[in-house]
Parts: C-alpha cells; structure tokens; sequence
C-alpha cells in the first residue's frame, strides 16, 4: 500500500474514532435544570406547547459505548488496522493459517510416526493403518469409486480381483500416485458400422454369450487385425497397457449389448487423476494399503477367470 | 443544542448521513481498488476461453453458485480439502466474480483436473449415477442443448469493453471454436480450467 493510502486510512480512521468520542461527551450532560421552566429543550413543538427535553444518554449505555471505544483502541495497537501499520503482534490471516497448518501437520506425523518405514502389504495388515486409509478413501476416491468401492460404469470396482493395472501393492501404489489414462480410440470410422457388429459378435462369445447379428469369423479375424495389439491374442488384456480383460464377466463400462457397441463404435477415455501431489507419498501408501484391503489382494493377473 | 440546523435542511442531513456512512467503506474498501491487489491478475491467471466462457454462462444460468462457492478462505480445513486458498486477484476477469455465499455443495475454486471429463459429464446429467448419497440435482438437457455461436462475440467484446484482455484473434474465432458444442462441454470446459493456475504456485 501506497504511503499515501496508508495516510489516508489512518486519518480516516482517527478522525471516526475521535469524533465519535465527542460527540457521546456532548451527549453526557443535563444541560440546564431539571425538568421545569428553563430546561434545555429539543426545540421540537408539537401542539403549540409540547416540548421535548435534551436529556443525556443513559449512563449505562454510554459506559458500553466508551468501553467498546477502548477495545477499538486496543485493537487498532495490537492487529494492522491502521494503514500500513502492521500492529503489535505481528499477526495476519496468512501467518495464522500457516501455524495452524503446521500444528496439524505434526498431529499427523504423530499418527503416521508409525505408518513409516512399512510396506503397502505391511500397512493393509495393520488395522490402525486401515482406519487412515479408509477416512482418506472416503475424502479423496469415493466420489468416483463409490463410497463402498464396488465402483460405477466406468470407474472401476476395487472389491474384485480383477486389476487394469495390476493389483499387486507396488502397482496399486503408482495407479493412485500417478493417476492413469486408459484410452480406446472409437473404430467406428475404421471397421465401419458392420464391423463394429462383427466384432460385438465375437467379443461377446469370448464370455460364452452371442448376439443373433454379426457374424463371427469375420469379427475375430478383425479382432486379431485391430484389437489383439492391446487386448492380446486371446483377449486376456494387458496390464501394461491397462487394457481389460474382454473373457471374463466384468464389464468397466457396462456389459450390455448396447454398452459394449457403444465401447467399440465410440472408444472410451478412462482417467484416473494422480493424487501424489496432492496427498503426499505417505498418505498415497495408506491408501494402496486400504485398496489392497478392499479385494483379496495380491497381484492376481489379467488371466484371472 | 441547535437540533435545527441539520434538522430542519434536509439537503445538510443527507450530506452529512453520506459521510457518516462512508467511511467504512472508503476506509476497507477504496484502497483495496487503488493498491492493484484486487484489480491485477494473479500469476497465471488467463481470460477463459470463448467455451470455458459460454459454460462459465451455463454455470450462472442454471444458478450453480446457490449451492457452490468458489472462494477458499485461509483456513486449515479448507484449504486441506480444497488447496491453496483463493486470491483476490484470481477473480479480476470474472465478471461478476462467482464467489458464492453458501455451500449446500463443496467449493469449486480448485475443482479443475480433479475429476475426469468423464467423471464431470455422468455427474452432471445424473450426479446419484457415480454418487448416490447426492443431493444435486440433475441437468440433462445440457447434453441436448447446443450453445449460441453467433452471440459468443459479443460476449467477449462485452467483457473486453469492461478489461478483460481479449485479442481481435480470440474474438474473431470465438464464433468457430464454440460451433456445435453442446452446452454440456461448454460446462465441463469452465469446470476443468477452474483454479488450474495455482497449480504452479507453492
């Protein structure tokens, strides 16, 4: 702030205070008598002979007054109030904040004192350990993953044991630190909407179901030509890649005939945000420690049935 | 006392009520204008774009801000929750600025990159979709509305004719980049740009 503004203010301010304090000590006083011919009157007349007396401010009301005026004082020497001054104790909202960060901050550290140093399968066995992962869950991944982590189309199911990315704790680990982007590109334009059909057919008879339309043969030689590169020769998936597992009976985006078209035809864009920057690595690993709580655990593969 | 004087010139009683009740004002808030702190961008602060525009109107139109703040303050539990907290001078292109007076919902300051458009647009249409203990309403019709392209301009000079610094080029193509999106879009746009500039700060 300017020097000038800073003047600005304080005058301002001085003047307020000041000039409210005379003008309550004006109002302190009877003037005149008591009641009676004489005593000082408003002036106002009603009725030609009703007058209004000037009394004082009652006194009670006037002590709350000089006293809030004190506080005023008191307030504008201790907090920056006047202009540039910064006020006795130094405080302002940013400092106040930091300390309180830093306060709650060590409070953590006393509780996650004896999380350190343990591995994400070491921490999924400590009880303790699951209670901070399960609060954080329920802050940070429920919104997508459903507050009981049986997930929602498109936003995976963390109780099951089938992983996109792998579900051993190290993986689990990089997943939730570095988020995820899992893309389909849509094969509408490429396969053509009686491809899109053919390979709907044979998809869906890799989870031993059919649809009357498509035709089979035709599809699968598609599927190996297009599909396979991510979703392997025999669609177990591929963890690297985060691509599904296309034999089994989970269905990210919903297994519906319809759901399943609208995958190939349109693609799909899964993003998982990376929270490590967010969280923190230690809170990253109670987390992983919950999620691998959550299933069976353990790292069961693509291939699982 | 010569009640009188003020009393009876009501011209003087009204002059002397302005001044009265002026000087909070000229005292708190005239300098916050004169010192740049709430008329100068904060580092990183961009105008939106003309989509993030059109959805950031979405976002007034269908009244967001009842239930939505974007105004972090400086206090722990928020700013663990949501992150840094808000500037002033984060809000110099809003116009008027969306800070919000009530959470029914959770602040939006910071809201940007942390969901997935994905995410943004099955919450949108129907929030109990990916989260069933929602209280928000849905807004389906944003899928099928298709934004005004021919008023996005105008938008834009309207906004630059008050200092937000929109170039002759922005203006020019606003039109074009807004063609054919569906308010929905428009609306994830504004969203996922919310906050992203305090991402480099530390």
């Amino acid at each position: 702030m300017t020097p000038g503004l800073s003047a600005f203010i304080i005058i301002l301010t001085t003047l307020n205070v000041v000039g409210a304090v005379w003008l309550m000590l004006s109002m302190r006083r009877r003037r005149g008598d008591e009641p009676g011919p004489g005593a000082e009157t408003t002036g106002h007349v009603w009725d030609g002979d009703l007058g209004e007396y000037n009394n004082p401010l009652p006194r009670w009301w006037l002590w709350l007054f000089f006293i809030s005026v004190a506080f005023a004082i008191g307030y504008l020497v201790l907090y920056p109030g006047m202009g540039n001054y910064a006020g006795r104790l130094g405080w302002t909202s940013i400092n106040q904040h930091e300390a309180q960060q830093r306060a709650s901050e060590a409070q953590a550290q006393q509780i996650m004192a004896r999380f350190t140093g343990k591995s994400v399968a070491q921490l999924r066995d400590d009880p303790a350990a699951r209670v901070v992962g399960r609060n954080l869950f329920a802050n940070n991944c429920a919104v997508c993953h459903g507050s009981d982590a049986h997930g929602n189309p498109g936003f995976p199911n963390l109780t099951d044991q089938d992983w996109l990315y792998g579900g051993a704790p190290e993986q689990l680990e990089a997943t939730i630190a570095g988020g995820r982007a899992g893309v389909m590109i849509p094969w509408q334009d490429a396969l053509g909407a009686s491809g899109v059909e053919n390979v709907l057919a044979y998809v869906l008879t890799l989870s031993g179901r059919s649809v009357p339309a498509g035709d089979v043969a035709t599809g699968k030689q598609l599927f190996a030509a297009n599909c396979a590169a991510c979703h392997g020769e025999d669609a177990h998936g591929n963890q690297a890649l985060g691509a599904p597992n296309l034999t089994d009976h989970t269905w990210l985006y919903g297994g519906s005939v319809d759901a399943v078209r609208a995958s190939i035809a349109g693609g799909r864009q899964g993003q998982m945000p990376a929270q490590l920057e967010r969280l923190g690595p230690q809170r990253v690993k109670l987390l992983a420690a919950y999620v691998l709580s959550l299933g069976a655990g353990g790292g069961s593969g693509a291939a699982a049935p | 006392m010569k009640h009188d004087i003020i009393e009876k010139r009501v011209g003087l009683l009204a002059v002397l009520i302005a001044l009265v009740i002026s000087v909070g004002g000229l005292v708190e808030i005239v300098p916050l204008y004169l010192s740049g702190q709430v008329t100068k961008p904060a580092p990183g602060v961009m105008p939106l774009s003309a989509l993030a525009l059109e959805g950031r109107d979405i976002y007034v139109r269908e009244g967001c801000y009842n239930c939505h703040s974007q105004m972090i303050r400086p206090l722990r539990g928020e700013t663990e929750r949501y992150g840094h907290y808000s500037l002033a001078g984060e809000s110099v292109y809003d116009h008027p600025f969306q800070f919000g007076s009530k959470r029914t919902g959770p602040d939006l300051a910071r809201v940007g990159g942390r969901y997935s458009d994905d995410w943004q647009r099955i919450h949108l249409l129907n929030p109990r979709d990916v989260v069933p203990e929602s209280n928000m309403p849905g807004f389906p019709w944003l899928a099928r509305n298709k934004i005004d392209a021919r008023v996005t301009p105008k938008k834009l000079r309207a906004l630059r004719s008050v200092g937000v610094p929109y170039t002759d080029q922005q203006i020019a193509g606003a039109s074009a980049e807004v063609a054919g999106q569906t308010e929905l879009t428009a609306l994830i746009t504004y969203l996922q740009g919310l906050g992203l500039a305090s991402q480099g700060w530390k």
